[in-house]
């Protein structure tokens, strides 16, 4: 009985690694070989910084980085105002004008990105004749993308907050925007976090959008990359090798300090907790699930 | 002005006006009008009156279905173990899984393309399977999640009020855990099925130079055919709204990006 369950452990744990395995080899690999003069995989060549200096230094490349990042971090910042804007408003609206809402609000979420971004194009650009170079198009699909997701992660903290503390502090005399912004934001604050990060990953991982509604010159690393790999220009190609490897290490680090940071405070929820009885242990894996 | 909470939400309510439900009445104004602007069926016949484009959904019909099978196969094990494993840290482990979906999906398709050209040699020979892998290599992690929150929120009593009934492990599986996993297995397959169908790039990207639906708009947007471009996406937007009726999936576990953080 004992050998079977130490044998299923084993073949489970074997199991989870495989698949790990198939999602990392390729990026590990690719990081590997981007420390080498190599141009491609399984050619065995001497310790290289080139590729990275390459990145690091070449024009094109650090301006297609940079307004990658600037992109989304703008889109970021009107999709969460937006987004959290239309989330209180709807909570507290009436039931239809509500439910108009949040329907809207579904379309882009379910739809296929090709068909977001084609149909903004086709509205913005065809009919109205607003220049892509204008940058418009690209920012309102980008917003487009990204603020219904904002919207769905302060929706359900609105509606775990306790609605009597508003009421509270109206009665204590706050003006409704004062209660708003004192009461209200403070309670839905981890909601307007998490949607602003999830708006910066999608923005930053979108290319059909990008796609149908950038100016030309324009390029976000998506867009970028798609077209260096039809061409076949090897010093680009393995400089982008270097840029993978560094978007992997910021995500790693990105994602340990989040975890290093929910270990302390779950380590002093448990001690707080411990001290008034052994309440409040596990909020951890429902804040990171919401 | 008398401030009130509600108005908060008429900048929100405008913007999905003009960028939400504007663009889609434009598309469908487009889909069913010629160059002139005139009334016309012509789009929706030369879809459907054409081998090529009936080829082309049938193929991403056949792509999608194949990577939800493997993602569904690949997942459902991993999410399953995890969720009973006893190990202590398992939110880093799940982390392992879900942290590819943040790295730029065009860069992993680059790194998986240099390995498969080792494995395989020549890409192009084997173009089929190379989309299978590519498009389970970029959407495994978000089957992963939502199969890993329903399986991990599923009372562990049940299974053992089974167990305690007399149920076996394989029993108890079948008849307790995977029925109340389904709204996972729902939500990961709403959100593999579709982007399988539309991801185009990662074909390209991989020499599989098929069409699939998502082709056929790419292929309309670099002819300036704005009117056949709208028909598909008028025909996608009719798939994706049958697929969501028939999944139910209203607001719960919308998990692209992540459900996580």
């Amino acid at each position: 009985m004992k050998k079977n369950t130490a044998f299923k452990e084993f073949f489970r744990g074997g199991f989870l690694f495989l698949v790990l395995l198939f999602l990392y080899l390729p990026i590990l690999l690719l990081a590997v070989y981007s420390f080498t003069s190599s141009t491609q995989i399984g050619a065995i060549r001497a310790f290289s910084l080139k590729n990275y200096i390459t990145l690091f230094t070449t024009p094109e490349l650090t301006d297609m980085i940079l307004g990658t990042v600037f992109l989304a971090l703008g889109s970021a910042v009107i999709a969460t105002l937006l987004g959290t804007m239309g989330a209180i408003g709807a909570f507290y609206s009436k039931r239809s004008a509500s439910s108009f809402i949040t329907t809207l609000n579904q379309v882009p979420v379910v739809n296929a990105d090709v068909v977001t971004g084609f149909s903004i194009c086709i509205l913005l650009v065809i009919v109205l004749h607003i220049s892509k170079e204008s940058y418009i198009p690209l920012v309102a699909g980008h917003v487009t993308l990204c603020a219904p997701f904002v919207f769905l992660s302060v929706m359900p903290r609105i509606k775990q907050m306790d609605s009597s503390i508003y009421e509270a502090a109206l009665d204590l005399g706050a003006t409704p925007f004062a209660a708003l912004r004192e009461v209200v934001i403070p309670q839905i604050v981890p909601g307007i976090i998490s949607g602003f990060a999830l708006a910066v990953t999608l923005s930053l991982d979108d290319y059909f959008i990008a796609m149908y509604t950038k100016p030309a010159t324009f390029d976000t690393i998506s867009t970028y990359v798609v077209n260096a790999t039809k061409g076949a220009q090897t010093t680009i190609k393995t400089a982008l090798w270097a840029l993978s490897t560094v978007i992997f290490l910021i995500v790693v680090l990105v994602v340990l300090g989040i975890n290093l940071r929910a270990n302390r405070r779950e380590k002093e929820m448990g001690r707080f907790g411990r001290e008034r009885g052994g309440a409040g242990k596990g909020g951890r894996n429902a804040e990171f699930m919401d | 002005m008398h401030f009130s909470r509600k108005s908060l939400g008429i900048p929100y309510a405008v913007f999905l006006i003009a960028f939400v439900l504007a663009p889609l009445l434009v598309l469908a104004f487009y889909a069913f009008t010629n160059g002139q602007g005139q009334f016309t069926m012509a789009n929706l016949h030369s879809f459907f009156g054409d081998p090529n484009t009936l080829g082309t959904l049938f193929y991403s019909f056949a792509i999608a279905c194949v990577t939800t099978i493997v993602c569904l196969l690949l997942a459902y094990p991993v999410a399953y173990f995890l969720a009973m494993s006893r190990i202590a840290n398992k939110t880093v482990v799940l982390m392992l899984f879900v942290m590819p979906m943040w790295i730029n999906f065009s860069l992993r398709i680059t790194a998986l393309k240099e390995i498969l050209t080792v494995i395989e040699g020549n890409l192009a020979m084997y173009p089929f399977l190379n989309a299978v892998i590519g498009m389970t290599y970029d959407f495994l992690p978000f089957m992963i999640l939502p199969l890993y929150t329903t399986i991990s929120k599923i009372d562990g009593n049940l299974r053992e009020a089974a167990m305690d009934l007399g149920a076996d492990n394989m029993r108890t599986f079948l008849q307790v855990t995977l029925p109340l996993s389904i709204p996972g297995i729902v939500s990961g397959v709403s959100m593999v099925f579709l982007p399988a169908m539309t991801n185009y790039v990662v074909l390209d990207m991989l020499y599989n130079s098929t069409y699939i639906m998502g082709s056929l708009i790419g292929s309309y947007f670099a002819a300036y055919n704005w009117h056949g471009g709208s028909m598909i996406s008028l025909i996608l937007l009719a798939l994706i709204c049958i697929f969501t009726l028939l999944t139910g999936s209203g607001e719960e576990e919308t998990a692209r990006g992540g459900a996580m953080l």
